[in-house]
């Protein structure tokens, strides 16, 4: 009875921080508010629009892989349908053949998505684990190939385009400004994931999880894990589905890019890197790799192989993600021990710094070197133009690759010694 | 007559040319408490695995409260009332001890695949988990994974999620395998708590078990069964004491 009592306290801070964050995304707009031009930053209002589509379709990816325990290669199939429904929605509503406001469309989509989810979980779900995996890949490819094919529908590699303004307004807006895009955008994302959030209280959500930890289980229990698994691949593809109707309401066009591999593989990145394991993970995989994709991608034509890295390094040392990381942090921080970290941390970070410096450094000499080159770049830095060709910028990105790396190994030991005495020490006294 | 609780007739079993169940009959009645015992490779969890529908039997028939099951999937058997638990430990690793018990009550309290029911609300079916939980003496474990538990705990939490889909036909596969002296004392008691008014048939290798919870037993012994009775008749059967008991003694 006394953990009950000790729960709610640790709820409602839960709760303050998910409404801080929703406060910071109806803000984000006016920080970034340009008041010479009288117009928010497009740059900042693309990046968060894409963060929130981005959001719900890796939450609703997790429905999958880490609530059910499904690795799906092909979901931007459900994604990318959505979008494509969502488009011919948009021209329907241009020709005053489909009176459903702009509000609802993205509902709309969801029906979509949700139709699609119907058929592609019914052959997918027969089976699960790597024959599930395969089937959605072929799934995927596919699509991808209709995509091309079938003009008619999908526009070839052109994709189709509209006009989101063809649609009426609930609250009379002509969604013109891409401001007014960006809260719709928000409004569902935020509808979305609590949707998602309750699907994981319901039996069905239950049931996900059990038969992700013990499928045979779950079948002595009453259940079909066949079912299980149907219902949770035609629920995700609603969501799933949403997030493709905000991303044609947002661009306007939709390409065969919006079903294809990269995007499936993105989206099993950006949950992975988040953490499957929790339901927010995935939030936070979307924010950041979308904040890697508009940001580093302006700063490095080589930002794939830093995003390639980070999912490696992840899997290799972090298997449940930036939210596992966070979670490990818990007893510490009710304990009120994660002081104790401070020192360890700032000890860490330095080797950590210099071994990503020299990383970064070898990543960009060759990219300057090959890409750059053929481009008529030069690399800059400090206002110091760099030359690629000398040995002396290799020799000391080796240095701090190599030395750091090395240090870093060391710290890393150190590091892990306290964090194992600390958690020992915390459940000695809990026992 | 009332049909009994269990019946199995001529059940055989292959796997490719290897005859494993060679043509059992057994009739179990209900509130019964029958333990099956025998040397290892006998058959016996095999003859679980086919009662509760994990293998199709090869020929034969097996029927529950009068109504035949061997065709039917693991989870269709379940829902007519006979629920099984495993010899190596089979629970919900990564979830709570309390989700793990919850999760085992929802089909027999009619939530099917619901997606709209949230279960925090659902006060008669959680407030019936935590009751469970207290039967198990788990109570303290509730918000720990169960992957966490010691081994005899999550042999309790393993007796648990068999029961309390309130099963009238209960298959214990060993459930005090690997147990100390004393845990196996309080498993057996907690069997005998739970199984009340219940049919249950058990897998056993610690005759004190066997002994001390059966109604009857049954001896299986290279696919067939050799004797079936009472607990005293067992003990001085003939054939059994050549067959398995005698090998024990000596």
């Amino acid at each position: 009875m006394n953990e009950a009592a000790a729960k709610p306290p640790k709820r409602s801070r839960q709760l303050w921080l998910w409404a801080a964050l929703i406060l910071i995304g109806v803000a984000m707009p006016w920080v970034f508010y340009d008041w010479h031009t009288a117009r928010q930053s497009g740059f900042v209002l693309t990046m968060m629009s894409q963060m929130g589509m981005m959001v719900i379709f890796s939450l609703s990816y997790n429905m999958l892989m880490g609530q059910s325990g499904l690795l799906s290669f092909g979901h931007a199939v459900l994604f990318g349908l959505g979008g494509y429904c969502t488009v011919h929605f948009l021209e329907a509503a241009g020709h005053h053949s489909f009176p459903v406001p702009l509000e609802l469309i993205p509902l709309c989509a969801g029906l979509t998505g949700l139709g699609f989810g119907i058929v592609y979980g019914y052959i997918a779900a027969t089976q699960r684990a790597t024959a599930f995996a395969m089937i959605t890949l072929g799934l995927g490819e596919l699509t991808t190939t209709a995509g091309i094919m079938f003009h008619h529908f999908f526009g070839g590699e052109g994709g189709i385009s509209t006009d989101r303004t063809n649609a009426s307004s609930l609250f009379g807006l002509s969604y013109g400004a891409s401001v007014q895009v960006y809260y719709l955008i928000l409004a569902w994302t935020v509808l979305a994931a609590l949707g998602m959030l309750f699907l994981t209280k319901t039996p069905l959500g239950a049931m996900a999880n059990a038969t992700r930890d013990n499928f045979e289980r779950a079948r002595f229990m009453g259940y079909d894990p066949r079912r299980v698994r149907f219902l949770q691949f035609a629920l995700s593809g609603f969501f799933a589905g949403i997030g493709g109707g905000l991303y044609a309401i947002t661009y306007e066009i939709v390409t065969y890019d919006a079903v294809s591999g990269a995007l499936s593989a993105n989206v099993v990145l950006m949950t992975y890197i988040g953490g499957a394991t929790f339901f927010y993970g995935p939030i936070l995989g979307a924010i950041l790799i979308t904040l890697l994709q508009s940001g580093l991608s302006l700063l490095s034509n080589a930002w794939l192989i830093y995003v390639g890295v980070l999912f490696i390094g992840m899997v290799t040392f972090a298997p449940s993600g930036l939210a596992g990381i966070i979670g490990a942090h818990g007893p510490l921080a009710r304990a009120g021990r994660l002081g104790r970290l401070l020192v360890p941390y700032l000890r860490l970070s330095i080797p950590a710094f210099a071994t990503l410096i020299g990383f970064s450094g070898a990543v960009e000499l060759t990219s300057f070197l090959t890409i750059g080159e053929a481009q008529g770049k030069h690399l800059v830095l400090f206002g110091e133009t760099i030359q690629v060709w000398t040995p002396q910028p290799w020799i000391v990105t080796a240095i701090l690759l190599i030395g750091g790396g090395i240090w870093l190994r060391r710290e890393c030991r150190a590091f892990a010694r306290i964090w194992d005495d600390l958690n020992a020490d915390l459940k000695d006294r809990s026992l | 007559m009332e049909a009994p609780a269990l019946s199995l007739k001529n059940v055989r079993k292959n796997f490719g040319p290897v005859e494993i169940i060679r043509g059992v009959d057994l009739d179990i009645a209900r509130g019964e408490r029958h333990a099956i015992i025998g040397p290892n490779g006998a058959g016996k969890t095999t003859l679980f695995n086919l009662i509760s529908g994990r293998f199709p039997i090869s020929s034969g028939s097996i029927a529950l409260n009068g109504t035949r099951i061997d065709q039917l999937p693991p989870q269709n058997i379940s829902r007519l009332g006979l629920s099984r638990s495993f010899q190596i430990t089979s629970i919900f690793h990564r979830m709570t001890v309390f989700e793990n018990i919850r999760c085992a009550l929802l089909w027999s309290s009619g939530y099917r695949y619901s997606f709209w029911s949230p279960l925090w609300t659902q006060k008669a079916l959680n407030r019936q988990a935590e009751q469970l939980l207290d039967e198990l003496n788990l109570a303290s474990r509730r918000d720990l994974q169960a992957g966490l538990l010691s081994y005899a705990e999550q042999r309790a939490l393993e007796i648990g999620i068999t029961i309390a889909g309130g099963a009238t036909v209960v298959l214990l596969d060993e459930p005090t395998a690997g147990m100390s002296h004393s845990e196996t004392e309080y498993a057996q008691a907690l069997i005998r708590r739970v199984t009340e008014g219940k049919t249950l048939l058990m897998v056993e290798h610690d005759m004190g078990v066997v002994f001390g919870l059966a109604d009857r037993i049954s001896v299986v012994v290279y696919g067939q069964v050799i004797a079936s009775g009472k607990p005293e008749d067992i003990r001085n059967d003939r054939a059994v004491k050549e067959a398995y008991l005698g090998a024990l003694t000596e």
